[in-house]
């Protein structure tokens, strides 16, 4: 066997697994989707005392959009679910597109949203989006529920912004006050592989005017990176092949990207400026408000 | 050492077994049950080698613990051909030569007979798209292709004649 002995709870509901959260203490972590915890588990990267397995609590693997468009992510939402939701295709084609490129088809049957954003990998494709997006993660304790922004939720490498007894049980991604459009494009050697380069566009637009604009980048520095100055470029203008140059060159002006063995840095930013400048361009709407 | 009960619906059979919470669905379905036609590969839940059906949906089970099964269904290699009769999977992976070393197979076969359950008509593009998370060393996916496209067909005609 793999794995450093742990104990292993499987609370039937969100109270009883607070409660156990609170009596195991900084010794415990909660197990979702798994597809990223076991492995790193398994190779010692990492190990607890107890896993509290959420799996069996009803009622977390819901997706939904409230009637102003706000949309609701339950912590056992699977990438699956995602990859297949008519919800999504018709209102955040961000995510839409995002979903069937996360892991691999099989990782995607088990693995979550919610549990992705949470580990923080600082290659992951969700952040991205979610920084986008500006979504946010709902973290329940015993105390009560808080709202954690994305942005604030990765303070580093899979380290994350919960506090002890808390549980992260949905994300939100907030209500558009616009006409909604958006992409995601990743650049990967194989099926499975984390991201060469992935970068998330999502806007919002009255009219031609672009109201609202978010873009964030994958894979091109130690996290998920905000192109707070491209999304900035673009707020009150139209979109022509000027403001959408000018947007890409300062989206791969605020990548870092490193060289390794799957390109060198000035390639991974040459893709930035390509990716953005293709998914403005070709960008999906969403078909109904 | 402290074990947990196990309750778990295996080729639609009860078993159930105490194990460790560390134990991998993996080793216990090789371990514990026999069933050495699920195969563990890279075991960093990259090759699918390890796929099962879990209530229906394919699973990596080097990437879930045997506890997590309680109370679930899984099914395997072992559990789709019904008597001394091939599963129409099986038969294409052997009319369409899908295999060579035969490594993969039985995670590219449950990760196909789910796919036609949920699509009975796939395209080569459906098929390639499904199968994106088993890989295969030696065949270069053709054949592979070939015998789930093969396995689609006779499943559909399968139905039209109970129809």
């Amino acid at each position: 066997m793999y794995p450093s002995r742990f104990r292993y709870e499987a609370p039937r509901s969100l109270s009883e697994a607070l409660d156990l959260l609170k009596l195991y203490g900084e010794d415990a972590k909660i197990l979702a989707g798994g597809q990223s915890l076991t492995p790193m588990i398994k190779l010692r990267f990492t190990s607890f005392e107890v896993l509290i397995d959420i799996n069996n609590i009803p009622g977390l693997d819901y997706h939904r959009a409230d009637s102003d468009g706000t949309l609701h992510f339950g912590a056992l939402c699977r990438h699956s679910d995602l990859e297949h939701s008519e919800l999504l295709h018709r209102q955040q084609p961000t995510m839409a597109a995002a979903a069937p490129l996360i892991a691999d088809p099989i990782v995607r049957n088990r693995g979550t949203l919610v549990g992705s954003l949470c580990h923080a990998d600082p290659q992951g494709d969700w952040a991205s989006v979610m920084l986008a997006l500006n979504g946010e993660i709902i973290a329940a304790s015993a105390e009560g529920e808080r709202v954690i922004p994305v942005s604030e939720l990765v303070v580093g490498p899979f380290q994350n912004a919960l506090r002890q007894g808390e549980i992260a049980v949905e994300a939100r991604v907030p209500a558009p006050k616009g006409t909604v459009s958006g992409d995601y494009l990743k650049l990967e050697r194989r099926v499975g592989d984390f991201a060469t380069v992935g970068v998330a566009v999502a806007l919002e637009s009255s009219g031609s005017t672009v109201s609202r604009a978010g873009i964030a980048l994958t894979g091109v520095g130690p996290q998920n990176i905000k192109a707070t100055a491209a999304e900035q470029a673009l707020v009150g203008n139209s979109l022509n092949s000027g403001t959408i140059d000018q947007a890409a060159r300062l989206a791969a002006e605020a990548a870092q990207p490193k060289t390794d063995h799957r390109g060198s840095a000035e390639y991974k930013r040459h893709v930035v400026q390509t990716f953005v400048s293709r998914a403005l361009a070709n960008r999906q709407p969403a078909r109904a408000a | 050492m402290e074990e947990r009960r196990v309750n778990v619906t295996v080729n639609g059979e009860p078993k159930v077994a105490d194990v460790e919470p560390r134990m991998l669905l993996a080793h216990f379905l090789r371990e514990v049950l026999g069933l050495t036609g699920t195969h563990i590969g890279c075991d960093t839940t990259n090759c699918g080698a390890c796929t099962v059906n879990f209530d229906g949906k394919p699973i990596k089970s080097c990437t879930m613990f045997a506890v997590q099964a309680d109370g679930h269904e899984v099914e395997t290699v072992e559990g789709i051909s019904r008597a001394s009769e091939l599963h129409a999977v099986q038969e294409g992976f052997k009319e369409e030569h899908g295999l060579q070393c035969g490594f993969c197979t039985s995670g590219m076969m449950m990760t196909a007979k789910a796919l036609l359950e949920e699509n009975p008509n796939p395209t080569e593009e459906d098929v390639r798209w499904a199968l994106s998370g088993n890989l295969c060393r030696c065949t270069g996916y053709q054949n592979i292709v070939k015998s789930v496209l093969w396995a689609a067909e006779k499943m559909r005609s399968e139905a039209a004649v109970r129809r």
